[in-house]
């Protein structure tokens, strides 16, 4: 717990190696698509070469954050800082819990995140260069994996397009 | 399955529902997992009876429904997605003639469980086979293994899926009983579109349940009974 | 024997060499290409579809599979049993067995739906999956292979090569087990489901292996100039006719066993007699080009030159393909039988024999595979010593 908030406090502060510092090493490596490369040796490549990007650039770190089509914001499921750092986790612990064993943890369910963070224009988190997920994993560079099969839209505009139909 | 449970299962889904309202936000993910709902029970076992009396051929309203819920284009290409179909079948030596519909049978020892290299196709504890597209990795060998022909592969890249039913391209599907409709109190598309309540789906484990009882008095049959898959979903009428 | 190299000789094999390299490599990039089309539109630009799920590149795939297997057994005779003509060609079958590993397996792989998630396969392991074992039996096969080519390189591990040699000899039953099995365990396809089939793979392996390993050493030969000692062609030619005869005996025990059980006979009127382009590969394909054909080629009196064998090595590989495709798509072209007894019809081809015309990526993607094992066979003999160095007498 302790970790996480130091974490987050390093996210806060915006410095780039205290963001270095702070960041899981997969999301390291996500940063630098290298996935499928997931070596002992890429990892500490990628890990250099990152540092010497933020050597060499000191104004990477105070480079405009995205403005995101937040939907109905407000009080999220959980702080928001904690949420930009774990949210993969629930997700992906989540999804294999509510397929495999049934248990749908409905709180912090994909569906769930969608229902409150879809834009209030176009219903969805996913159509636009701002939309949530998408302009954040743009921003971070991190490939979304989710939307190829799971739709980005909220249930309700599915229903409506569908009987439109 | 009975009103009483009904309501006992809709009662533990409200006090689950607000006891994870009541945890403050930032709380830690393992208490809040505790709070989740206890999962699929192997203790139930969901099937359905299909009489195929009641079948009315060139009735495809199980098949409409299946595809609506699911998101299917309803196409029949050679390359299209069938979760559903109707079968038409003719007894050659008697001229006997029968409709009805064929979809995923939800073995007890499914034989796509057994061949599928990275456990994606798998059984849950309730019974239901699924596809779990997260570790799917596109091989088809399930499509070879299962006798009934349930699975289709994904062709095509595809958009605008139901929410609740992921589905995507390079990825073998079939039907999932509705799973997102049982895991919150309801019954498969299909059961509920037949005009004559040809598809009666239910728990078979619990001898109360209207599937139990009449699986009890009536004569039906598993297909391809012969493999001794013990098939989920059984035919009165063949 | 041969003769003296000139200058313009060595330059003329040289640009031969790279334009060999240029041309596997052009096929292989093809074939790259196809994958990259079928990653984008998905399997829809395939002639696969639900009913035929598997298409040419497992014809390719499952050829190159077997017949990596089998081409071990020159190596096999050699080192386990001790045959010296065997021995000094056993670093070659190794070689050849690893690249057909490797081509065989990319086109597997690449076929997949999602591909990009092949490293879920080595995560996620399903221990009752024949497909899952198959993963340990090809990578353990190419380990164990790479193993055995050092004790035969390497002179200070020569001491371990017997050792070596069985374990290969033993793991390459047990591979082309595990391919056989695949088809052996599915239950409900009329055309599978065999305990025979397991056996029939090894012995086809035993005849494809064998017309591989033939028609690449014949172009080594010939590549240097030299000619094969008629002894030594004669015995292999023999075992070669040995290997043909004994897969002919297996494909026809599967059919006529097949043959004999009425609930069969639907399926073995399909594929032999009335089901169009089936029949016609398996008559004319694989039983007159495939084997026929090359046995006279092998046992006629009066044909002794090496190139004739050469070719009916080649027609071999050709009716290797022909059966695999009446074996993998005419096997899924037969209807499955939900309702015996009964007449089916559905929107899904319930009761219907299926169609499938392979599209050119399918073919590209099966080329591809074949090319990537002649590109690292050519480079391999180019930069190592795989030549058979036989001494001037027979030992055995």
């Amino acid at each position: 717990m302790n970790l996480l908030r130091d974490q987050s406090a390093a996210l806060r502060t915006r410095s780039p190696l205290a963001y270095l510092q702070g960041m899981s090493r997969g999301s390291l490596r996500r940063a630098l698509h290298i996935d499928l490369l997931a070596t002992v040796p890429a990892r500490v490549t990628s890990a250099l070469l990152l540092v010497l990007v933020c050597v060499a650039q000191p104004s990477y770190a105070v480079e405009a954050q995205p403005k995101l089509d937040i939907g109905k914001g407000g009080q999220c499921v959980e702080d928001t800082q904690w949420m930009r750092k774990n949210h993969m986790h629930l997700l992906k612990h989540g999804r294999d819990d509510a397929l495999r064993l049934g248990i749908r943890d409905e709180k912090h369910s994909l569906k769930t995140c969608i229902e409150c963070h879809a834009s209030t224009k176009d219903d969805s988190v996913t159509a636009r260069a701002d939309s949530f997920c998408v302009g954040c994993h743009k921003y971070e560079a991190v490939k979304l994996d989710c939307f190829e099969c799971h739709s980005g839209t909220r249930k309700s505009a599915w229903l409506q397009q569908r009987n439109a139909k | 399955m009975s009103d009483m449970d009904m309501d006992r299962r809709n009662f533990l889904k409200t006090s689950v529902g607000a006891a994870a309202v009541a945890i403050a936000p930032g709380m830690m993910l393992y208490s809040v997992a505790q709070a989740k709902g206890e999962g699929a029970s192997s203790k139930v076992r969901w099937g359905m009876l299909i009489d195929t009396n009641q079948c009315k051929p060139g009735c495809n309203d199980c098949v409409t429904a299946c595809n609506n819920e699911n998101g299917l284009s309803g196409e029949t290409k050679a390359t299209d997605s069938q979760w559903i179909r109707k079968i038409d079948i003719k007894d050659i030596s008697t001229g006997r003639e029968i409709s009805l519909p064929m979809m995923c049978q939800h073995c007890e020892h499914p034989p796509c469980v057994d061949v599928c290299p990275t456990n994606a196709s798998m059984k849950r504890a309730d019974g239901i086979v699924l596809v779990d597209k997260h570790r799917c990795i596109g091989c088809r060998y399930c499509m070879m293994a299962c006798p009934y022909k349930a699975r289709s592969f994904v062709h095509e890249p595809l958009t605008g899926q139901n929410p609740d039913v992921p589905r995507g391209k390079g990825t073998v599907e079939s039907c999932t009983l509705c799973v997102h409709r049982i895991d919150v109190g309801g019954k498969p598309a299909c059961s509920e579109a037949c005009p004559n309540q040809a598809i009666v789906f239910g728990d078979l484990n619990d001898e109360n349940s209207e599937i139990a009882q009449k699986v009890r008095s009536v004569a039906s049959v598993q297909v391809r009974a012969d493999l001794r898959l013990n098939p989920g979903v059984r035919y009165q009428g063949i | 024997m041969s003769s003296t190299p000139t200058l313009e000789s060595l330059q003329f094999k040289n640009r031969l060499y790279w334009l060999l390299l240029a041309i596997g490599g052009l096929v292989a990039a093809a074939g790259m290409y196809a994958v990259h089309l079928m990653e984008h539109h998905g399997h829809i630009i395939t002639g696969m579809n639900n009913q035929i799920v598997w298409g040419m590149p497992h014809v390719f795939a499952i050829f190159l599979i077997v017949a990596a297997s089998g081409v071990l057994n020159v190596a096999s005779i050699g080192s386990v049993f001790g045959k010296a003509i065997y021995k000094a060609r056993a670093p070659l079958a190794s070689l050849l067995s690893i690249a057909m590993l490797a081509g065989g397996l990319t086109v597997l792989m690449l076929d997949l739906g999602r591909p990009d998630r092949i490293i879920v396969a080595a995560t996620n392991y399903n221990l009752t999956s024949v497909f899952a074992w198959n993963v340990l039996l090809y990578s353990g096969m190419v380990g164990l292979v790479v193993v055995y080519l050092w004790t035969m390189m390497e002179r200070r591990m020569n001491p371990y090569n017997k050792a070596a040699g069985i374990g290969v000899f033993v793991w390459r039953f047990v591979l082309t087990t595990g391919t056989g099995l695949i088809f052996a365990f599915l239950t409900a396809r009329q055309a599978y489901g065999s305990a025979l089939l397991p056996p029939m793979f090894i012995v086809l392996s035993f005849a494809w292996g064998m017309a591989v390993f033939h028609l690449v050493q014949t172009s080594i030969y010939m590549w240097n100039e030299k000619v094969i000692d008629p002894a030594i062609l004669q015995r292999k030619k023999h075992l070669l006719g040995v290997f043909v005869l004994g897969s002919l005996y297996m494909v026809a025990t599967y059919h006529l066993t097949n043959a004999y059980f009425s609930q069969q006979q639907g399926f073995e009127r399909f594929i032999l007699l009335d089901g169009g382009i089936y029949p016609s590969l398996f008559w004319w394909g694989y039983v007159l080009l495939g084997n026929v054909l090359p046995l006279v080629l092998l046992y006629a009196p009066g044909i002794q030159r090496d190139r004739w064998a050469a070719l009916a090595a080649l027609l071999i590989i050709l009716g290797g393909f022909a059966l695999l495709y009446v074996f993998i798509i005419g096997g899924q072209a037969w209807p499955l039988n939900l309702f015996p007894g009964y007449e089916v019809s559905s929107t899904f081809a319930d009761g219907q024999i299926s169609a499938y015309s392979p599209s050119i990526y399918e073919f590209l993607l099966g080329l591809g595979g074949l090319s990537i094992a002649f590109l690292i066979t050519t480079v391999s003999v180019r930069v190592l010593n795989f030549m058979p160095q036989d001494k001037p007498y027979i030992a055995d």
